[in-house]
């Protein structure tokens, strides 16, 4: 069954086309990634999907039910977690009280309840150190590390990851592929919009290209990095 | 491993400094209590001013620091709340302790219409909408005859006289009727303050308050993750209109007279309000409590030099604002890192785990 499906949705701002009739499902448990140059409306699809801005035309489903005119809020108690591309801290709350908000109110249960799993969530991302370090201070690798766990915080069935490889090292990548592998492990679903490649393809099971808004090519990551079109727009403005 | 770290973490708020406070606290208000038996009347009615500007100044900080609401239309629920008792023991023939909660409850029930008008509105707009609603409502009760209409009323003498207790606390002090009715008000504002303050606290310190924190922010991230700002906004402004109504009620119980100017002040109710709790520190429950305190000292040295006080009123608050935008208590925070009041949600890991795990990072 599919988890979440897309119907030829459409957004425009003016004149510019950020999603153009869009159609794509994933399916539950499945990893996508999305790639495609910068300004192909990447962001706004999740916008789109985590419900922080409507479509115009089209139709968005999640878990069988269509969640078009749903606010964002219920699509997170519903199973979406998502991360910001530019992290959105509550800067002034420690990093703990940036997961209990998340988990208790994602998850609609008491601050007690999600304590524990909140706690868990750090020691999983590697931010239990800075447990009671306010957001704000913190580097932007950190904050990073903290919209990942956020995200995961709200106990998501599907989760969207918003470039959280950029600007990592090596080593700091290898480590992120790994948590996000076991959270995948784990049965969420996941759809991951990454410029770092060799990251995402050791992760995804599909790829899907966007362009203008457009969806130019999705299916294994290997065919679609083999595509002519792909490597015209994408990998030859890469280079 | 996992079974292990699933009780190794523990939550605190709590820290040395709030257990003293605590203790502090239940001391001052033990003292306040017995106060009336040794303090002369103009005492008892200067800590009535204060008990009530502080109750005043934790709702509007509720509302504005903690809501990120800034109401410039608060004298509508004072005032609102102060007719309603007059109202209601004038035309009711209510017993004005009875009247002070209808006080409450009329400004809860003026709450409601008046949030569905500003709540459309934001920022800057929402302060001058909040303005412009509490004009309406002073310029409609002004048109009320039976309570005065434009130039006010007093309560009639039954009526003070037969405010209850009254003649015990005269018997208990051996003091005449005036002074014990002063007493009797200031004890409800002691108790209003105290209920104001413990309320407020007890509210931040449950998921509704990490929910305000959220929200004021980065409402956007709040909303992706499940928090619905709405009804936390709705439940702030209900309540600090409710507690506002009761503190407008008592003032005028105290006072005795009542006109829609001085009951609908912008700058009784709100804007020395507003100057409280921002040099105070805005966004702390201690901020208005120091705030109250500084303002009731340059009222008491200033206030005979009539616009000359309002003129230095002005320039302390823009100084505040410019150089401690946080308030006195949020320089004494900063250097201390006292917290009188602490909310923060600390997260303490167990000793054996962090053994385990600091041997496994190596």
């Amino acid at each position: 069954m599919a988890l979440i499906s897309l119907d030829r949705v459409n957004r425009s701002f003016g004149a510019l086309t950020v999603a153009d009739g869009v159609t794509f499902d994933v399916a539950e448990g499945e990893a996508l990634g999305i790639i495609g140059p910068n300004g192909a409306g990447k962001s706004t699809l999740f916008n789109l999907i985590a419900g922080n801005i409507a479509p115009e035309s089209g139709t968005i489903r999640f878990l069988g039910e269509d969640v078009t005119k749903t606010p964002a809020m219920r699509r997170c108690i519903a199973g979406m977690g998502r991360s910001f591309q530019i992290p959105q801290p509550f800067s002034k709350l420690t990093v703990f009280e940036n997961l209990l908000v998340a988990g208790a109110f994602g998850r609609n249960r008491s601050e007690a309840d999600v304590a524990q799993d909140c706690a868990e969530v750090l020691r999983k991302t590697g931010l239990l150190a800075k447990a009671n370090t306010v957001a704000g201070a913190l580097s932007l690798l950190e904050r990073k590390r903290l919209e990942l766990a956020r995200a995961l915080a709200t106990d998501p069935k599907l989760l969207l990851l918003d470039e959280i490889a950029g600007g990592l090292t090596e080593g700091e990548c290898g480590e992120l592929v790994k948590t996000i592998k076991a959270i995948h492990a784990g049965g969420v679903t996941i759809i991951w919009i990454e410029h770092v490649l060799h990251a995402l393809n050791s992760v995804v099971e599909r790829l899907l290209v966007l362009h203008f808004g457009k969806v130019i090519g999705i299916g294994k990551p290997e065919a679609i990095m083999a595509s002519a079109e792909v490597r015209e727009i994408y990998l030859g403005i890469e280079v | 491993m996992t079974m292990h770290a699933i009780r190794a973490y523990t939550v605190e708020t709590r820290t040395r400094a709030s257990t003293i406070a605590l203790v502090v606290a239940v001391l001052i208000i033990a003292v306040a209590i017995v106060l009336p038996a040794f303090a002369s009347r103009r005492l008892v009615q200067e800590l009535f001013f204060i008990l009530t500007m502080l109750t005043l100044a934790q709702f509007w900080n509720l509302l504005a620091g903690y809501g990120g609401l800034v109401s410039i239309g608060q004298q509508a629920f004072v005032g609102i709340g102060a007719y309603a008792l007059f109202g209601s023991v004038i035309l009711g023939a209510v017993d004005p302790l009875t009247a002070i909660l209808i006080g409450g409850v009329a400004a809860l029930v003026l709450a409601v219409p008046f949030a569905f008008f500003a709540f459309r509105l934001n920022g800057a707009y929402f302060a001058i909408g909040t303005w412009v609603l509490a004009e309406v409502v002073r310029l409609s009760v002004a048109q009320w005859r039976a309570v005065g209409g434009g130039t006010g009323t007093s309560l009639p003498r039954e009526a003070t006289d037969a405010i209850p207790f009254v003649g015990a606390i005269a018997t208990l002090f051996d003091v005449r009727d005036p002074a014990a009715r002063d007493i009797l008000a200031y004890w409800l504002a002691l108790a209003l303050a105290v209920a104001a303050i413990g309320g407020i606290y007890w509210l931040l310190r449950t998921k509704r308050g990490l929910a305000l924190a959220a929200i004021r922010d980065n409402s956007e991230a709040a909303r992706s993750v499940g928090v619905d700002a709405a009804p936390i906004k709705w439940f702030v402004f209900l309540a600090a209109a409710f507690g506002t109504g009761l503190t407008g009620a008592l003032i005028y119980l105290q006072k005795a007279r009542i006109s829609p100017d001085a009951a609908f002040s912008v700058n009784d109710w709100t804007a020395y309000v507003i100057f409280i709790v921002v040099i105070g520190g805005i966004g702390t429950i201690e901020g208005p409590i120091i705030g109250v305190i500084v303002f009731f000292l340059l009222q008491s040295m200033l206030a005979q030099y009539g616009t000359w006080y309002l003129i230095a009123l002005g320039t302390i608050g823009i100084v505040v604002m410019l150089f401690a935008p946080r308030g006195i208590w949020g320089l004494i925070s900063d250097r201390t890192g006292l917290q009188l009041f602490p909310i923060r949600r600390r997260l303490v890991v167990g000793d054996a785990f962090k053994q385990q795990s600091a041997s496994r990072e190596e």
